[in-house]
């Protein structure tokens, strides 16, 4: 009986210890000043908005909640779907009113990190982003003081925001910093990557080693997804098609009029990219053999192409090991708990 | 001889005329060397990247429009500010990266 009950303590104990690592694996910074691929710290928290559970916590229920949107059908989490990676497995999203959006839902795992927001980046910071989806009539249409009105009619919101963030009431500032502090907790754990780039030789298979070689090397993916992030938080024109039935996307030119911008979407990150297909701010592509394909040609629209971008002349060997490396970025499994919603 | 000394004197000119100064900033590790300048009417401003990949400076200030394009390490390219006010230089490619250039008369 006392064994049994310290054996359970123990594998809890080392189930929460394992946990730990992982996390801290992925945010510990003084190990490994150098080590580009781990990052340099914490990921930056305005001083306003210092991360408590009880923000975090609101701040996932606000995520979850449809009652965020117009037609109190549609969430964050509609389209930043856990289970799909947080996204939408979607070539483009859809919003209100089941309305086809011109641009694809991207991955919010890892948006702390980021030092600007959207594919154009039109967001300074996840603060300055956080309502806006709620407020764009195109994806969750919704009047920002119905919203704090339908809010304050909730007592378990009340309490909630209370808690934290006492004194400042149900404003769309809290709703944005809520929203802002439970994403910054949507982080990349321990990838077969990391784990080999921490030492462990058999981590990942000799495809994957390959792959990564190329990846810093002949394939110079790395000029621009770069880091542990693997992103330069940069605007490139990687030369993608237009599909046929959308119009044109000038992309971050619409944000700054420079000529180079023409065309250019914001580096996306590639961890967890095997969970996040389709590819690309229009969906254009479906596989990452595809994606492969691209970079091999140079891309395709040569118009304003980024001067990084010109054909890599890779094997069929070279594009897969790139691929095994692409896939070995997935982090273990994180359960996400859905929460109760206050009624 | 004449041409070598017409063209002598023409350099002469060119450095007197100008009391102008040139400033030198650099591009690295995605950063501006300096964050702020200083600069008075006339002076040029000698943009050099020192990374291994692309940059574009440019601005879009009243006080100065430019657009230096793209060119990799090793190069720079120069600009001469003639008008007075605070021009607020960018990368476009690396939105991170800022500079506030301060010219005066
Ligand atoms: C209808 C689908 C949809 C809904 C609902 C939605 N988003 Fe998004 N989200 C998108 C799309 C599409 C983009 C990219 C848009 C662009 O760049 O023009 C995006 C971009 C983002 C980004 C920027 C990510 C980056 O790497 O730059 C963040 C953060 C984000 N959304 C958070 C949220 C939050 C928080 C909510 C709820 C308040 C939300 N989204 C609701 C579709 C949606
Ligand atoms: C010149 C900079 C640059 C280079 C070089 C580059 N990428 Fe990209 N990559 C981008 C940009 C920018 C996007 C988003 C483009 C868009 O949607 O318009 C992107 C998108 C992707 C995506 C899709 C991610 C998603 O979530 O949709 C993958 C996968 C990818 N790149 C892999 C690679 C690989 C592999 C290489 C090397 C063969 C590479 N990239 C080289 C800039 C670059
Ligand atoms: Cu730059």
């Amino acid at each position: 009986m006392y064994i049994n009950r310290y054996l359970i303590c123990r594998s809890a104990l080392t189930t929460l210890l394992l946990c730990w690592l992982f996390s801290v694996g992925t945010v510990d910074a003084a190990a490994s000043k150098a080590d580009p691929y781990r990052p340099a710290g914490m990921a930056p928290i305005p001083a306003d908005n210092t991360a408590t559970p009880a923000r975090v916590e609101l701040g996932k229920m606000l995520f979850f909640d449809p009652r965020l949107s117009g037609s109190q059908w549609i969430s964050c989490a509609s389209c930043h779907n856990p289970a799909l990676g947080w996204s939408d497995g979607l070539p483009t999203a859809i919003g209100a009113g089941m309305k086809k959006l011109p641009r694809a839902t991207p991955t919010i795992l890892n948006v702390a990190y980021n030092t600007i927001f959207m594919w154009d980046g039109r967001a300074a910071s996840l603060e300055d982003q956080a309502t806006g989806p709620i407020k764009a009539k195109a994806e969750m249409d919704q009047d920002m003081t119905i919203l704090v009105e339908r809010l304050n009619a909730i007592p378990g919101y009340g309490k909630a925001f209370e808690h934290a963030y006492p004194g400042e009431g149900i404003t769309e500032k809290t709703i944005a910093k809520a929203l802002a502090s439970y994403e910054r907790t949507i982080v990349s754990t321990n990838s077969p990557f990391d784990r080999w780039h921490a030492g462990n030789k058999k981590a990942v298979d000799d495809s994957t080693k390959r792959g990564f070689e190329l990846f810093t090397g002949k394939a110079k993916c790395s000029v621009c997804h770069e880091g542990f992030n693997f992103t330069d938080n940069g605007f490139h024109n990687i030369g993608l098609k237009t599909l046929k039935d959308m119009a044109e996307d000038v992309g971050r030119f619409n944000q700054r009029k420079v000529k180079i911008n023409h065309g250019a979407f914001k580096t996306p990150t590639l961890r967890d990219v095997a969970l996040t297909a389709p590819y690309m701010h229009n969906g254009i592509y479906q596989t990452l053999e595809e994606v492969v394909d691209h970079y091999d040609r140079g891309g395709d629209v040569k118009d304003n192409l980024d001067p990084n971008m010109e054909p890599l002349n890779l094997t069929l060997q070279e594009k897969q090991d790139l691929v095994a490396f692409l896939k070995s970025l997935t982090s273990q499994p994180v359960l996400v708990t859905i929460p109760q919603l206050p009624r | 001889m004449f041409f070598r000394n017409l063209f002598g004197c023409l350099l002469f000119a060119i450095a007197a005329n100008a009391s102008a100064a040139e400033f030198k900033v650099d591009q690295k590790d995605k950063q501006f060397s300096v964050s702020h300048l200083k600069i008075k009417a006339g002076d040029t401003v000698n943009f050099v990247n020192g990374d291994p990949f692309f940059h574009n400076v440019f601005s879009l200030s009243d006080a100065k429009t430019f657009d230096l394009g793209s060119y990799p390490q090793g190069q720079g390219r120069a600009i001469t500010f003639n008008n007075p006010g605070v021009v607020e230089v960018e990368c476009a490619i690396h939105s991170q990266m800022k500079l506030v250039i301060e010219v005066t008369k």
